[in-house]
């Protein structure tokens, strides 16, 4: 250490999430009074230190002790990092000078021993003070950000984002599986708890989505690749043959209406109804080109047929037609991708797949739909019988430690929903099994009320099993429900003509691998990982990808809308920066010392170490480079330093780690 | 002895990348969950920048064990470095194996950021398997070295 810093220590309370267990007082004199040699010159402890009080209070330190150094005792430095450093910038100190140590998620919070977690609060504390003396002034990078926008996902929640960033002005491609957009909304009939047509309101935004000049939409695609940081991301579309020549063709239906081959749609119709081999899945379908289904169609089965391209009146057939591999440059990325329903298969005991007239809720919103496969006649599977009796069960799949523990905010709702449906259209006696009737979103409640003077009868108990075994008088023909009725205690066999199951959502099968190729993470359930809880729930840890609707978590429309709009929002601020200051945490390669060994040439993940052969040494490229640290822990030269992470920080800090043991046999000798 | 071991108290440096595993650390913390107050952790980008210098200067400061924490194989932010840090444990391992230090004393933990429970866990699994081990004792000078390890030095 040639020039002595000055070092001042910050130990917050955080109210008493730290001062509860950590002894924050002694902390901070001890600082004081054990780190003067490290250079501590002044050591303090606040109520909340990330207030703009306490924030204040560290500025006033600043300048009056001539700080050049600050180290900040507190929560997770994800949480408040920034904050701190940008006080520090407030008071004229380079914010890389500035040190957050841990001491609530890595104290307080996960130790009960309060003498234990308050001598590991002052190891931490001396640790991050030793590496604080080898933190070098760093300015930020900065990057431009590309204007344009990814939106993964065409359901309700990416059309919302993508219809927002476009009327913006900018850029948005659109990526969506499927042949068409619309995502689950596209298949229901009513929405609670307002009723209103769901094609009504969703399909007006489906075609503007499909107009408009600023979204170029890409359906029947997926990523393939995705490369690049937040501003600057280069992503490959697989866009697949749709055997169709988009240029030609007009939607007209005569390929669909002429095609002999029947398939089971088992995606849009939920396996209730079938399509054809070339087909869209429903008359709105945005865009309004169909599809040949190649696993099915008898011409790439069987070599001949043909009967779509002889009736196209624009020769618009292409059976030639290849997977298309398009790259785009995008700044930011939204994924919506939803979610899958649970498969109610899995709980046996309820019959479904077993028993003809047990049904599925996706089952239940194709049969009310007008647009469906009995044009909105709730029967029974024979395609006839109107039940007299149904029986819907809640939170199946959900709440359930065997399955998923999590609530899937919505059953208890589409439950309601269609005990409403079944009793307008055929007065059929309806008996709802539910846990608990969950009914928290503005008009929710009302509409719970409505269905109780409906007439409806909800019996309180989880249903045990749906079998066909008779045992009582009555019961001939029918399905019974068994069920604890727990608010009389009663065991009960209610014989019913239909059962619903009212699954719940799970993430989707290829969440987790969505989520890898975008580099951010699920959380045990699977669903995508919000940036924070509460404060930051569309953005993620990884700088430029956002995430909305039902990839995050089960919801609602309205909640689903709102995140569409969030994450758009979000976006947009970044945009109109046009540039995004980057963590300059980066490696550089000192000519002097590298021997040419090209050791680190190959670690890089990135490829953003070149090698000069007319000087024989590698050189870093910054815009490329970052950060991993890789190369400097592999250079044998030690000719690779990398910036806030270097060799002299971390040994440093590890020093002061150890300066103090935990009631340790042995003295440390301090280094 | 018995009675010094159940009193000793280890002291652990662990090293975790910025993405999964200090998340991991933070997901415990948020949640509340209990673990040893023995370790205590430096954040790296990544457990690719892991220099074994690293370990080497922990053990010699004092620590008496070592954890290493990254990402799950094939969830590296960086894409395939936490592969290098699995290359260099092993390495690690050997090397203090013909230090003389037991190899139990180094651990490598993948976790997620959604494992804040089995980070928890794990590391009171492994305090407790290092209290087993005892104090870190440097072997002194002209102290005779036990025979699996010369069986490894010259074989
Ligand atoms: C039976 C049932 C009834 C419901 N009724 C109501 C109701 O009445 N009112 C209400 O408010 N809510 C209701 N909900 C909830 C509602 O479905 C959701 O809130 C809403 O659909 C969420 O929209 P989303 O865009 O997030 O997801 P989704 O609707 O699932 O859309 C996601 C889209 O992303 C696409 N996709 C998925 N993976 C990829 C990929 N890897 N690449 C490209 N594209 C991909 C999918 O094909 C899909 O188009 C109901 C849910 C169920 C199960
Ligand atoms: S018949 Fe031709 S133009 Fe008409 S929808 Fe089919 S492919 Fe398009
Ligand atoms: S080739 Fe035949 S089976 Fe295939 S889509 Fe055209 S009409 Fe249908
Ligand atoms: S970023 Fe976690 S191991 Fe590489």
């Amino acid at each position: 250490m040639e020039k002595k810093e000055k070092i001042g220590v910050y130990v917050c309370h955080c109210g008493t999430n730290i001062a509860g267990v950590v002894n924050v007082g002694e902390v901070s004199t001890w600082a004081a009074e054990n780190l003067k040699d490290q250079g501590v010159v002044v050591s303090r402890d606040y109520k909340f230190m990330c207030s703009s009080l306490g924030q204040e209070l560290i500025q006033k330190d600043i300048k009056e002790y001539g700080l050049t150094r600050v180290v900040v005792a507190a929560c997770s430095p994800h949480l408040h990092e920034a904050t701190f450093r940008n006080a520090c910038k407030g008071a004229d100190l380079n914010p890389y000078l500035c040190e957050l140590v841990s001491i609530r998620e890595q104290a307080s919070w996960v130790h009960t021993d309060k003498v234990a977690a308050t001598e590991k609060s002052k190891a931490l504390i001396s640790g991050g003070v030793s590496r604080v003396v080898y933190n070098e002034p760093l300015e930020p990078l900065y990057v431009p950000i590309h204007p344009a926008t990814l939106v993964v996902g065409g359901g309700i929640s990416g059309i919302q984002a993508a219809l927002e960033i476009a009327d913006a002005g900018y850029r948005v491609y659109l990526v969506e599986r499927e042949p068409s957009i619309g995502g689950h909304m596209a298949q229901f009939d009513k929405t609670f708890p307002t009723l209103d047509c769901s094609a009504c309101i969703l399909t007006p935004r489906m075609v503007q989505v499909g107009s408009h000049p600023n979204i170029t939409l890409l359906t029947y695609s997926e990523i393939e690749k995705v490369e690049g940081y937040v501003g600057n991301f280069t992503v490959s579309i697989r866009k697949r043959a749709r055997s169709v020549d988009e240029a030609t063709c007009t939607g007209c239906g005569i390929c669909w209406e002429k095609c002999p081959k029947k398939v089971v749609d088992n995606v849009f119709e939920a396996g209730m109804g079938n399509r054809k081999a070339i087909y869209v899945p429903f008359p709105q379908a945005v865009p309004k080109y169909p599809v040949i289904d190649r696993e099915n169609c008898t011409f790439y089965i069987k070599g001949t047929c043909k009967a779509c391209e002889k009736f196209c009146p624009t020769e618009a057939i292409n059976f030639a037609q290849e997977d298309e591999i398009i790259n785009v440059e995008v700044g930011n990325v939204i994924l919506a991708t939803g979610y899958d329903p649970f498969d109610a298969r899995r709980i046996t005991q309820y019959g479904y797949g077993r028993l003809a007239n047990v049904f599925t809720s996706l089952e239940f919103e194709r049969l009310s739909n007008a647009a469906g496969p009995t044009g909105g006649n709730i029967v029974l599977r024979d395609g006839k019988t109107v039940p007299k009796v149904v029986g819907i069960v809640h939170c199946v799949g959900s709440r359930d430690k065997n399955y998923n523990e999590y609530c899937s905010a919505i059953c208890c709702m589409q439950s309601l929903k269609f005990a409403h449906l079944v009793h307008e259209r055929t007065g059929a006696e309806i008996y709802n099994f539910y846990i608990d009737i969950r009914a928290p979103g503005k008009g929710y409640e009302e509409f719970y009320h409505r269905l109780l003077d409906e007439g409806t009868h909800f019996v309180r108990g989880k249903v045990a099993e749906i079998s066909d075994a008779v045992r009582l008088p009555g019961e001939e023909g029918k399905l019974i429900i068994q069920v604890e009725d727990t608010l009389t205690g009663n065991q009960l066999r209610v014989p019913v003509d239909m059962a619903i199951l009212s699954a719940g959502l799970e993430p989707r099968r290829d969440a987790k691998a969505v989520a890898k190729q975008f580099g951010i993470s699920c959380s045990a359930d699977g669903w995508l990982i919000e940036r924070h809880p509460k404060l930051d729930p569309v953005a993620t840890v990884t700088e430029g990808i956002y995430i909305a609707g039902c990839v995050q978590g089960p919801k609602d429309i309205p909640a689903s809308v709102a995140q569409g709009a969030a994450a758009a929002a979000r976006i947009l601020g970044k945009i109109m920066q046009k540039e995004i200051a980057l963590e300059p945490i980066r490696a550089s390669i000192k000519e002097e010392q590298c021997s040419g060994c090209r050791i680190c040439n190959n670690v890089c993940p990135f490829n953003a170490i070149l090698f000069h052969e007319d000087k024989m040494v590698s050189e870093v490229n910054p815009a490329l480079c970052q950060g991993c640290g890789t190369c400097v822990a592999a250079c044998p030269a030690g000719a690779i330093s990398g910036t806030g992470f270097s060799n002299q920080q971390i040994l440093s800090q590890i020093e002061g780690l150890m300066l103090l043991n935990i009631k340790s046999h042995k003295e440390t000798v301090p280094a | 002895m018995t009675e010094e071991t159940k009193s000793f108290e280890p002291t652990i440096i662990g090293f975790t990348c910025n993405w999964c595993s200090y998340r991991a650390a933070d997901m415990a913390g948020t949640a509340r969950m209990k673990y040893a107050p023995n370790v205590r952790l430096i954040r790296l980008m990544c457990s690719g920048r892991l220099d074994p210098t690293f370990v080497f200067k922990a053990f010699a400061s004092g620590a008496d064990a070592v954890l290493i924490s990254g990402c799950h194989p094939g969830d590296c932010h960086y894409i395939s470095q936490n592969y290098k840090a699995l290359r260099r444990f092993h390495l690690m391992k050997r090397v203090l194996t013909q230090l003389g230090i037991e190899p139990g004393r180094l651990k490598l933990l993948w976790a997620s950021a959604a494992e804040g429970a089995i980070f928890a866990s794990e590391i009171t699994k492994f305090v407790e398997e290092v209290r087993a081990l005892g104090p870190l004792n440097w072997p002194q000078p002209g102290e005779q070295v036990s025979t699996p390890i010369m069986e490894e030095v010259t074989a």
